[in-house]
């Protein structure tokens, strides 16, 4: 147990962080880019039309894989903010920063994606939705967090206020997830759950699969890159920066 | 070819969507590439610095 707890601090002192980080983040972008080629191909070359919705369907390989991955970053995002508040932890401080524009990026694309696919569906590619509603306040959320961020010049000040708004906000998460439970509108409820099996062909759902993982993979890498800058950026001055720096000089 | 682009009247809707993540996903590697260049000029820069005062990095340089 006495050694789990070194190692754990070991990863988050910001060099080892840094130089982890670094070697970790190229993986998982090769990583991301193969499955991204293979859930496409599958999704529209080996996935046949949909027998209600035709090819419009295809926009699910997208859309929900940046649904999930809006909700799962937030989470993440509050996690690691809460770890900074309570710990001091500077390397989780970080990492909830670096992943917020990722997060708030991909709760874009399935707002994007979702009205693009609405249109054909529904007819509209808007309507105020409980679930496309509660979507669209993890928007505000996120770009909320990152102005907050941005707005307050101390830097412990504002890794602390923009935790907090973090926190205060994953509330929504559940409310997004069953929003389609418990208002019964627009939005259809949920085609894979954890307990049942899912309700789509076998082709259809490997390619979702697919896409899910090649974005999992995409946020990791970038998130991590964008972390090692953060660090850098903060840590500027301190000899290990200066060190890997004129390693490279 | 044609057919498949056109997404059986689609088309615009499928290549809508993937188009534009295409677009942001690519403009996030982008910037996050610009601004690592740009870190990377500053602590140049930063190391210049110290290494030609020879002292310490003072707290406010």
């Amino acid at each position: 147990m006495a050694e789990q707890r070194v190692q754990w601090f070991k990863f988050a002192s910001p060099p080892n962080f840094y130089d982890l980080a670094g070697r970790l983040a190229p993986w998982f972008g090769g990583l991301a880019a193969i499955l991204f080629v293979v859930g496409l191909y599958v999704g529209f070359v080996l996935a046949p039309p949909d027998y209600q919705q035709g090819n419009s369907y295809r926009i699910m390989f997208i859309h929900v894989p940046t649904a999930w991955m809006s909700m799962f970053l937030y989470v993440l995002m509050a996690v690691y903010a809460a770890i900074g508040l309570i710990w001091r932890v500077k390397t989780a401080e970080v990492m909830a920063k670096a992943i917020a524009p990722t997060g708030a990026l991909f709760t874009f694309l399935a707002l994007w994606t979702g009205a693009l696919w609405g249109k054909p569906t529904w007819g509209t590619y808007w309507v105020w939705d409980a679930r496309l509603t509660s979507e669209l306040i993890l928007l505000f959320l996120y770009l909320g967090y990152m102005a907050l961020h941005a707005a307050i010049e101390d830097r412990q000040r504002a890794a602390n206020a923009s935790a907090i708004l973090a926190l205060a906000g994953v509330v929504n998460v559940p409310i997004i997830y069953f929003s389609v439970v418990w208002w019964n509108t627009l939005h259809q409820g949920a085609s894979i759950t954890v307990t049942s099996a899912p309700t789509m062909e076998t082709v259809m759902f490997s390619a979702l699969m697919l896409m899910t993982f090649a974005c999992w993979m995409y946020a990791i890498a970038v998130v991590l890159w964008r972390a090692r800058l953060e660090l850098l950026e903060r840590e500027r001055r301190a000899a290990w920066v200066l060190e890997r720096m004129g390693e490279k000089a | 070819m044609i057919e498949f682009l056109a997404m059986g009247g689609h088309g615009p809707y499928v290549w809508g969507s993937y188009g534009v993540a295409l677009v942001v996903l690519v403009a996030e590697l982008v910037l996050l590439s610009r601004r690592r260049t740009a870190m990377n000029r500053r602590l140049a820069r930063l190391a210049r610095l110290n290494r030609e005062n020879g002292a310490e990095p003072s707290p406010d340089s």
